[in-house]
């Protein structure tokens, strides 16, 4: 689902952010990526969003190479990309229903639909109830929770996650991870940066570690072979 | 800006949901219009004093050079007028006797470009000269009328333009026994040599108003766009178009342009109203028919639309400028 062949990004001549990075992930595969600060993670995952673009090796989401597409096709592939954020970018001028609701409206659904599968996201997360509340009211996890319903309310096949858990307490982040374990199982790829190493030992999934832009562990043992990871 | 709606539902693969059938699409497609559009309205009715600014500045851009037009279309009604009055004077060579004179206004007479010819006679102009000149005693020192007889011709109306007087003036200029004709149209020329520059003029003030009102919404579109900043980098995260994310704005601009061409209607009909009494004054006074027409109903509708594409254009270049660059790049944040 997502692939990396010999991923190299350089922002300037004395800044390189990654270094020919392979690596695989396999639909319904859920792995992490961590490493130092600055080793690379953000980059990798805007790389997958195509908010960056690759200076060498080429990106491969769903098939598809990112590095030579066309500024307007971007946002059709972002459509198949869920995110989830640290600090979650919710919309504080709306409910959380609309907040679920954009990636729908931008998709152009008819408001049946969308309804529908608001409803359904919320639902999921558990925060049914509250769609429509002020996301401001909510509390941290719920606020997670709801970035994670918009994140998959169209049913996106590739799930990011950086940081999801940073902000909360240990049983809400294993909420979290839950929730995420459970998309895996009915296919979705996801793959969640964090540094948070008690997680990641206590989910026991794999595992892609980035140190100054090299990948060095969890990495191209995959390319051609099937999920390992678990 | 590729908009077709139906073509957004085509992405790559992985594709995840069915596809809607087209009257969905389209259907939701303009629901979505009308809610952008309803919400963009919305907004400014929420911050009425800096909207209602707004919609004033572009009110006086565009009233100005709006009156300024319908003053100029009243002046060249005016000038037409006064064309339509012109007179050619033909004298007749002195040795020329008044038989001869009437067979000359005949044939002058006879010609499609003119409406009809009046004969003065030699002795009845120096009687009408001494009358009204005041110089009789110096006139009694005359041997002999030194004032020739004198044809006085109005040209057919389709005859009355510049052109077309001159030509007549040629014309009777090569009749024999014509001494010299006379048509006082250098007045008039200056006339519509002055409404020809005032009209450039004006154009080019329009032109420059309506730059100015381009500048101005795009300025205040340029802080709606900051101030929505985040909603627009959400919209881009989840996969929101240019066209999508641009939408919004281009109605707000749009709404600005019709408050400011209904503030400009207000301000010329107020003017209007203000300046009909002197204006009827002074006509009168000239003995002149001069009135200032204010805009009709398919005037004022042009001036709306002129206004609110002026607004769309406004946010179409702060959107070009501001939008288009903004990538969601910056809230993926670190590590």
């Amino acid at each position: 689902m997502i692939e990396f062949r010999q991923v190299t990004k350089r922002y300037d001549s004395d800044h390189t952010a990654l270094r020919q990075v392979n690596f695989g992930l396999e639909r319904g595969e859920l792995a992490f990526l961590t490493g130092h600060s600055g080793a690379g993670k953000s980059t990798l995952l805007k790389l997958i969003m195509v908010m960056e673009r690759p200076s060498a090796g080429a990106v491969v989401v769903g098939g598809q190479v990112l590095n030579r597409l066309p500024r307007r096709q971007i946002p059709y592939i972002r459509r198949h990309i869920g995110v989830v954020f640290q600090n979650h970018q919710l919309l504080f001028d709306r409910t959380v229903f609309d907040n679920v609701a954009m990636p729908l409206e931008v998709m152009g659904a008819s408001p049946r639909d969308t309804g529908r599968r608001v409803r359904a996201a919320l639902d999921k997360v558990g925060l049914l109830q509250k769609e429509k509340m002020n996301p401001m009211q909510l509390s941290g996890g719920e606020q997670q929770r709801v970035g994670i319903a918009r994140a998959v309310v169209n049913k996106p096949p590739v799930l990011l996650a950086d940081e999801p858990t940073g902000n909360l307490d240990p049983a809400l982040s294993a909420d979290i991870m839950n929730l995420f374990g459970q998309f895996s199982q009915v296919g979705v790829t996801v793959l969640i940066a964090t540094h948070d190493i008690a997680l990641i030992n206590e989910m026991g999934r794999r595992t892609l570690k980035l140190d100054h832009g090299r990948l060095v562990t969890g990495g191209a043992s995959v390319i051609g072979g099937g999920a390992n990871g678990r | 800006m590729a908009a077709d709606p139906r073509k957004k539902s085509q992405p790559a693969r992985g594709a995840n949901k069915a596809r809607s059938p087209w009257r969905e699409q389209a259907e939701s497609y303009f629901t979505h219009h009308r809610k952008v559009a309803e919400d963009s309205a919305r907004r400014l009715w929420r911050n009425p004093v800096a909207s209602l600014m707004t919609w004033t500045v572009m009110g006086v851009a565009l009233a100005l050079p709006v009156a300024l037009l319908l003053l100029l279309t009243s002046l060249q009604g005016v000038s037409a007028g006064w064309e339509s009055g012109a007179r050619v004077t033909a004298y007749i060579e002195l040795d020329v006797p008044l038989e001869r004179a009437r067979v000359l206004g005949n044939d002058i007479a006879g010609d499609g470009r003119v409406a009809g010819v009046e004969l003065v006679d030699r002795d009845q102009a120096l009687a009408e000269f001494r009358a009204s000149s005041g110089l009789e005693d110096a006139l009694d020192y005359l041997e002999d009328n030194p004032l020739p007889h004198t044809l006085l011709i109005t040209p057919e109306e389709g005859a009355r333009s510049t052109e077309g007087v001159e030509g007549l003036v040629r014309f009777i200029e090569g009749m024999e026994g014509v001494e010299r004709v006379q048509v006082d149209l250098g007045w008039l020329q200056r006339l519509n040599a002055m409404t020809d520059l005032l009209a450039r003029a004006v154009w080019a003030l329009a032109i420059l108003l309506a730059a100015a009102v381009v500048l101005v919404i795009g300025n205040t579109v340029r802080l709606s766009i900051e101030s929505r900043r985040d909603e627009i980098l959400v919209a881009k995260l989840v996969g929101g178009t240019d066209s999508f994310v641009r939408r919004p704005f281009l109605y707000t601009g749009a709404w600005f342009g019709l408050g400011g061409g209904i503030v400009a209607l207000i301000l010329l009909q107020l003017s209007l109203w203000w300046l009909s009494g002197p204006i009827e004054r002074l006509a009168g006074l000239y003995r002149s028919d001069f009135s200032l027409d204010g805009l009709q109903f398919d005037g004022a509708l042009a001036l709306i639309i002129v206004a609110m594409l002026l607004g769309w254009l406004g946010a179409w270049v702060a959107v070009k400028r501001h939008l288009d660059d903004m990538e969601p790049g910056d809230i993926a944040g670190g590590g």
